[in-house]
């Protein structure tokens, strides 16, 4: 039961990720979910970046192209050089830039696995490290 | 009865889980300190004489994305932090108009944005002569000087200055640095230094498994006065067998994150 509610406090008290390299660029309020098909995943400094094509309301298919942290912090939330291919679909949740272009930070990912992979906010795996944002 | 033991096997299972995740290394790529101390990092002894070497971690203290509380600017600071366009902090700018020399460019994080902001891993070694600092950020080392030489006279600028450094007790290594490069900022917000800072950092050893360390600094061409940026900032030792992940800000990879991410966001 300590260990139980232990658990529960670190998950109540993870940190939110907040610093960003121009966070100013991003719309914070708003989050789409998209789901698309995965194009390339880079992984590198100073951010890694998902790219995926997903089709819009119209039906038209946009590239985007969305971020997350350096790979050292991302490696200690779970993520891996490995986590996408190019082919694999998924349903992206990000917070968009504010010039309406396919730009945007990733908040989390589905991937077909039923896995998630969480880039803002707590982990639902209070054993992983949580670490501020580069 | 039942429902009590049901819920005994699932606490115990939930403690197995947790005491296998709990402060585990991997062999190899490891991003830092675990989430929770191992038991070699918790089972502290008194401190040895005259010993800072291990791979020390601050953690996420060590990590200060939004810069620093500063004195007032001089005339002449204000100048210089005015062309600073960061990506945090006070002078936090859209992605785009970032000229941060480190992310946008891959220029070396230099001294001492290297232990205020970024201070990740950090491995010391002692030779005779010297005490090395290998940070895990930028697979970068600095030598600071113990075999009594002083510091240089009018120094060229170097990213990562000149240092010397002695023991101010058995416990206590007192190091000094100048000469820096006034290309680098101090952190991610852009706060500014000029060629004239001086860096005086203390790293205590107050026991076997925490060293503490302070920073102070004094650019009067910058600032208005001294600061001190850390204050006694407790680093933790990490199993000496700890590989870590490289940490590489790299030109090629930075330009290829201006191309993708910041310029469409413009």
């Amino acid at each position: 039961m300590k260990m139980l509610l232990i658990t529960a406090a670190v998950l109540a008290t993870a940190v939110p990720l907040v610093a960003h390299h121009g966070a100013a660029t991003f719309d914070t309020e708003k989050e789409l979910t998209l789901k698309g098909t995965v194009t390339e995943w880079i992984w590198a400094n100073p951010h890694c970046f998902l790219k995926f094509d997903a089709k819009d309301d119209t039906g038209t298919v946009r590239s985007w192209v969305v971020e997350t942290q350096n790979p050292t912090t991302m490696s200690s939330r779970g993520w891996r050089r490995v986590s996408f291919k190019a082919g694999d679909p998924v349903t992206v949740a990000l917070q968009p830039v504010k010039n309406g272009a396919p730009v945007g930070r990733i908040v989390k990912v589905l991937l077909a696995n039923g896995e998630t992979l969480i880039a803002i906010g707590p982990q639902p795996d209070a054993a992983l490290p949580q670490q501020p944002e580069k | 009865m039942a429902g009590a033991f049901r819920f005994s096997f699932i606490a115990a299972a939930v403690l197995m889980l947790s005491a296998e995740s709990f402060g585990q290394y991997q062999p190899w790529n490891n991003p830092g300190r675990a989430p929770a101390a191992s038991p070699q990092e918790t089972a502290s002894g008194p401190a040895p004489r005259r010993d800072v070497t291990g791979i020390w971690d601050a953690g996420n203290a060590g990590i200060n994305g939004t810069g620093y509380p500063t004195p007032p600017l001089t005339p002449w600071g204000e100048e210089v932090g005015k062309t600073h366009k960061s990506g945090n902090g006070i002078r936090m700018v859209p992605m785009a108009e970032v000229n941060d020399p480190l992310s946008t460019m891959g220029d070396p994080t230099g001294f001492p944005r290297i232990i205020l902001y970024e201070l990740r891993p950090v491995q010391i070694l002692h030779t005779p002569e010297s005490v090395l600092m290998l940070y895990m950020f930028e697979k970068r080392w600095r030598v600071i000087w113990t075999d009594g030489r002083q510091l240089p006279k009018d120094p060229d600028p170097r990213w990562y200055g000149y240092s010397v450094g002695h023991w101010e007790d058995d416990y206590t290594l007192v190091v000094e640095t100048i000469g820096t490069d006034d290309r680098t900022w101090l952190d991610n917000a852009g706060d500014p230094h000029s060629d004239q800072l001086r860096v005086v950092e203390r790293y205590h050893r107050l026991n076997q498994t925490t060293l503490e360390l302070s920073v102070t600094l004094d650019d009067p061409k910058t600032y208005t006065k001294p600061w001190t940026a850390r204050d006694k900032l407790p680093l933790r030792l990490i199993p000496p067998g700890t590989d870590l992940m490289e940490m590489i800000p790299s030109a090629t990879e930075a330009a290829a994150y201006r191309k993708s991410m910041a310029e469409p966001s413009k």
